[in-house]
């Protein structure tokens, strides 16, 4: 056991554990955060998926002790004041889950792509999306709210620029 | 009619009471018919509300027990009234994600004539909801939508009668919108819900031999004058689904909890002969390694600590001395070959041998043969197995998602030899719930681990342990004869089927759960296990339809175990099927969907639930969006690399009937299939919310489509060597078509009927879909795939074979 400190959707958690657990367990069952979910352990589905340093990263296979100090972003940090981030309404407007358990890895996959490329073709929203698993098979949908969370994200950039300009 | 003299006595008295009563106080008092807000229903429903509204009721609202069943044939065990007019229904299902829980309330809402928005529902508490036996079949909306439409009609028609006692005027006098009663011609008579019984019980009796029949005095409306279902409300579950204020079982806790990990046997039917637990003693945290007979676990005060233990806990274990099973490359040669363990019927009243099929076969002008195999499947939930039971108090409450809460209970209670009142499930929400998953046996895992730890013990299986050890739907093999006349009419059909569904597995059985196998118990006989073939009204004059169960060579304790996966049976028997008669169709060089509908129109005769007629609307209807023109298969493709066609595969499941047409593109020189686009013509009868219903189609049609094009069960001689999304491919997002259109039809030969039912939707349309696309795949090649599933090694193969 060690001390690590942990920067968690603006906060700071200061917590004495092995320091090889992956960041999962530490969210999950420390930090009380529920939004990233045990899918594999492996890496391979994306149901853990957060955000680190603007990548979509795998918190199941990620040791904390790697990341200390980092800035890490879960589904609970991407709303602001209540509001729901545009990419969470376009999963509303499209009603896009079903079971819904492995949507918050959808999410966070999704908003880390997107902070990439604002704009992306249906190829790179494939590419992109590819290796983030749904075993009810909401993928025609995830697609379809996508292309929806663009427009709405670039109407609330462009909301927000006239706010500025006033 | 029902007038003011007609109010049952009970009402009656209660109401005299009410009127004479000088203050609420005395009210109460005085009434020993009305129990009031402070009873033991409406104390628990105020601390569900709180769960409800996100504050996780959890362990420490716990109420102490015992938990006796809430008695379905009272009023107030299903619906609610508070106060300020809402109300709370409490239905004995889950949902699994489909929206049954918002076509819960519409439907109740609806007959209640209270607004959506002011309505809240409870399902699958055991403590609080009645018995439904949670989700399964697809039967929410067919068959247990009844009781609640007729129980919600039953509080209408209660509510109206304490309002015409009230007013003093006949319940034909009455009008009610939207929870609010008014006279007809003096509106200064009106009375809310809340106002008339708000907080306090009915106290009506129901009536019903079983909870499916459950029903008072009222009938349902007709559906002319339905104004809730119908509506494309959006799914109540799904803002806090994607605002993550959900409370999933996968995150329940309890003060004190401890993690437990399973071990599992490393071998297939090994025995344990002995465990060193120095090997784990030293890891931080370390509570204890549990084992009895073949089943161990090893539990730890933290997840990752027990993760660790499990991995690194030295065990010995002795191999059997016969191979369980043949490995998968072998296993449909050892079906071929293996002497059945039983044959079982087909379809209840259909003979399994009609006409003379050997003769007709001998005397046919063109004989058709074929032969598909589908491998075993699993569910492979996207979140392992998992439960926490909390042995508080000397009861037992396990939280799970357990599609079936209630017989997760009655499971538990009778494997630990407890009474039935002294255990709980909560069930919350939680990955796939496709039928006989994992989830009922990490329910008793948890259970058992923490009766004897006597401290709440949560349980999740690690991914290679639910891709190896939930589950699976049998593998089968298929034969099948076709006879076609000289004008290509089929006159002929013979289809033997074989299933490896020996111990076919139920529900939280006490004695087939995983744990209960690996501690030693067995029922008194496996079940025998069986399959119908495929559903179709096809009018064929003679024909002969066999399915023989095999076993394999383990029955018990076994990776290989058979169990309900989401349609049971259907899109394996179908694939065979469709994919059957789509060969007889270009072998009579007839369009598909012609040759389909000739089949269909071959006779008048149909069944009391239309589903001649309704399977000829669905098949035009699948064809007319598609924009399908009439011409054989296969198309004459060019001689590029990638080239397209389309198939059709039709189907019913229960009463309701599916018609798909997938349009795939394939590369001949890769192998790969890349469906563009799907049509799906579906007919379920009365649609309560036809949103949440298209979306259940479009995900069951690519779950079809996974099933189609990448899983499978693989093992060898010992084991299950494919243990995670590499080694068990499913669906990915580039997998998804372009385009997908649900076309919902009302095929009824009286449409317009004001007893419409709905027929249940949670399944069938993923049944046509693996045919749909092996269709496709002949269309567009020439080259018919007669193994599941086609990946790409395997169309390539077959289109070498075919130009070799």
């Amino acid at each position: 056991m060690s001390k690590i400190i942990l920067k968690v959707n603006g906060r700071t958690h200061s917590l004495d554990i092995d320091p090889s657990t992956p960041l999962l367990y530490i969210l999950r069952n420390d930090i009380g955060l529920e939004g990233p979910r045990f899918g594999c352990g492996l890496g391979q589905c994306g149901a853990c998926t957060v955000i680190i340093k603007g990548n979509a990263v795998r918190s199941c296979i990620t040791p904390t002790a790697t990341i200390q100090g980092a800035e890490i972003t879960t589904l609970e940090g991407i709303s602001a004041g209540g509001k729901l981030h545009p990419i969470q309404q376009a999963w509303i407007d499209e009603q896009v889950p079903q079971c819904g358990y492995c949507q918050i890895g959808q999410i966070m996959t999704t908003k880390a792509l997107l902070d990439k490329k604002p704009n992306p073709t249906d190829a790179e929203i494939t590419q992109g999306m590819n290796a983030t698993l749904c075993r009810c098979m909401t993928y025609y949908r995830i697609h379809a709210a996508i292309k929806r969370a663009v427009k709405l994200v670039a109407a609330g950039r462009a909301a927000s620029g006239k706010e500025v300009v006033a | 009619m029902t007038t003011f003299t007609n109010i049952p006595k009970q009402i009656k008295e209660v109401m005299e009471k009410l009127n004479g009563a000088s203050s609420r106080r005395d009210f109460l008092k005085g009434s020993g018919l009305f129990v009031v807000s402070f009873s033991a229903v409406a104390m628990t429903d105020a601390s569900l509300l709180g769960a409800a509204s996100g504050a996780q009721a959890g362990a420490a609202a716990q109420a102490a027990g015992p938990y006796p069943d809430p008695d379905f044939r009272k009023l107030d065990s299903w619906i609610i009234i508070h106060p300020d007019s809402t109300a709370t229904f409490y239905v004995g299902k889950t949902d699994g994600g489909q929206g049954t829980g918002t076509a819960f309330r519409q439907m109740m809402s609806d007959e209640l004539d209270i607004p959506f928005d002011k309505t809240d529902l409870i399902m699958g508490r055991t403590d609080i909801t009645v018995d439904q036996g949670g989700s399964g079949g697809s039967t929410a909306i067919e068959r247990d939508g009844k009781p609640m439409r007729l129980v919600a009609a039953e509080a209408r028609r209660v509510l109206l009668e304490l309002a015409a006692a009230r007013f003093g005027v006949p319940v034909s006098q009455l009008t009610v919108h939207d929870g609010v009663i008014m006279a007809k011609t003096d509106s200064s008579k009106s009375i809310t819900y809340g106002e008339l019984i708000g907080g306090k019980q009915f106290n009506v009796t129901l009536t019903g031999k079983d909870i499916n029949a459950t029903a008072g005095v009222a009938k349902i409306k007709a559906v002319q004058d339905l104004k809730v279902i119908g509506q494309p409300f959006q799914r109540s579950d799904i803002p806090p689904k994607v605002n993550g204020s959900v409370k999933w079982a996968v995150g329940a806790t309890a003060p004190g909890m401890v993690h437990a990990r399973n071990v599992k046997p490393p071998v297939a039917g090994a025995k344990l002969v002995s465990i060193d637990e120095s090997s784990v003693r030293g890891i931080p945290g370390f509570v204890k390694v549990v084992s009895k007979g073949n089943y161990v676990a090893v539990v730890c005060e933290r997840e990752e600590q027990a993760i660790k233990a499990s991995q690194q806990l030295k065990a010995e274990w002795q191999k059997p001395a016969t191979k369980p099973f043949p490995s998968s490359e072998d296993l449909f040669k050892y079906m071929r070959e293996a002497t059945p363990t039983s044959l079982t019927q087909s379809r209840a009243g259909i003979p399994d041998v009609i006409g003379d099929p050997d003769g007709a076969l001998a005397k046919a002008a063109k004989v058709v043969e074929a032969e598909y195999e589908v491998p075993f499947q699993g569910h492979t939930a996207i979140g392992p197995a998992h439960a926490m039971a909390d042995p508080s108090n000397g009861q037992l409450t396990i939280w799970s998602n357990d599609m079936k809460a209630y017989g997760l209970r009655t499971g538990v209670a009778a494997f630990l030899n407890m009474p039935r009142d002294q255990v709980r499930v909560m069930w919350q929400d939680g990955p796939q719930l496709y039928g006989r998953t994992a989830a009922d046996d990490a329910g008793f895992e948890a259970a058992f681990l923490a009766k004897d730890l006597g401290r709440p013990v949560r349980v999740q299986w690690m991914r290679h342990e639910e891709t190896a050890w939930d589950a699976k739907g049998p593998a089968f093999t298929f034969k099948l004869r076709g006879g076609l006349d000289a004008q290509g009419n089929l006159v002929a059909l013979d289809y033997r089927a074989r299933t490896v569904d020996y111990n076919h597995i139920g529900y939280n059985e006490p004695d087939t759960v995983l744990i209960a196998q690996l501690m030693g118990r067995r029922p008194s006989t496996p079940a025998s296990g069986g399959s119908t073939p495929p559903d179709e009204m096809y009018s064929i004059p003679h024909r002969r339809q066999v399915t023989e169960v095999v076993g394999l060579p383990l029955v018990y304790e076994t990776p290989l175990r058979v169990g309900n996966l989401r349609d049971p049976n259907g899109p394996q028997t179908t694939f065979a099927g469709e994919s059957f008669i789509d060969e007889l169709a270009a072998a009579a060089k007839i369009d598909p969907v012609e040759f389909r509908l000739r089949l269909l129109g071959a006779s008048n005769d149909d069944d009391s639930g239309f589903r001649r007629a309704r399977s000829i609307a669905v098949v035009k209807a699948a064809a007319s969006a598609y924009g399908w023109d009439n011409r054989p298969s296969p198309k004459r493709s060019g001689a590029g690399n990638i080239v397209t066609g389309r198939g059709i595969s039709y189907a019913y499941r229960g009463l309701t009937v599916i018609a798909n047409i997938a349009e795939v593109e394939v590369n001949r020189e890769t192998g790969h299939v890349q469906v563009k686009r799907v049509v799906c013509a579906h007919d379920c009868g009365l649609v309560v919310n036809p949103l949440n219903l298209q979306r259940t189609i479009e995900c069951n049609l690519l779950y079809g489509m996974s099933r189609a094009l990448h899983e499978e069960v693989q093992f060898d001689t010992e084991k299950v060597t494919s243990v995670d999304w590499i080694s068990h491919p499913t669906l990915r997002h580039a997998d998804a078509p372009e385009k997908i259109d649900v076309v919902l039809v009302n095929g009824d030969p009286n449409p317009n009927r004001p007893d419409l039912p709905s027929y249940g939707a949670g399944e069938a349309s993923c049944r046509p879909m693996i045919a749909a696309v092996a269709n496709a795949i002949y269309d567009a090649t020439g080259v018919r795939i007669r193994r599941v599933p086609f990946r790409d090694e395997r169309v390539l193969a077959a289109l070498k074979g075919a130009h070799a």
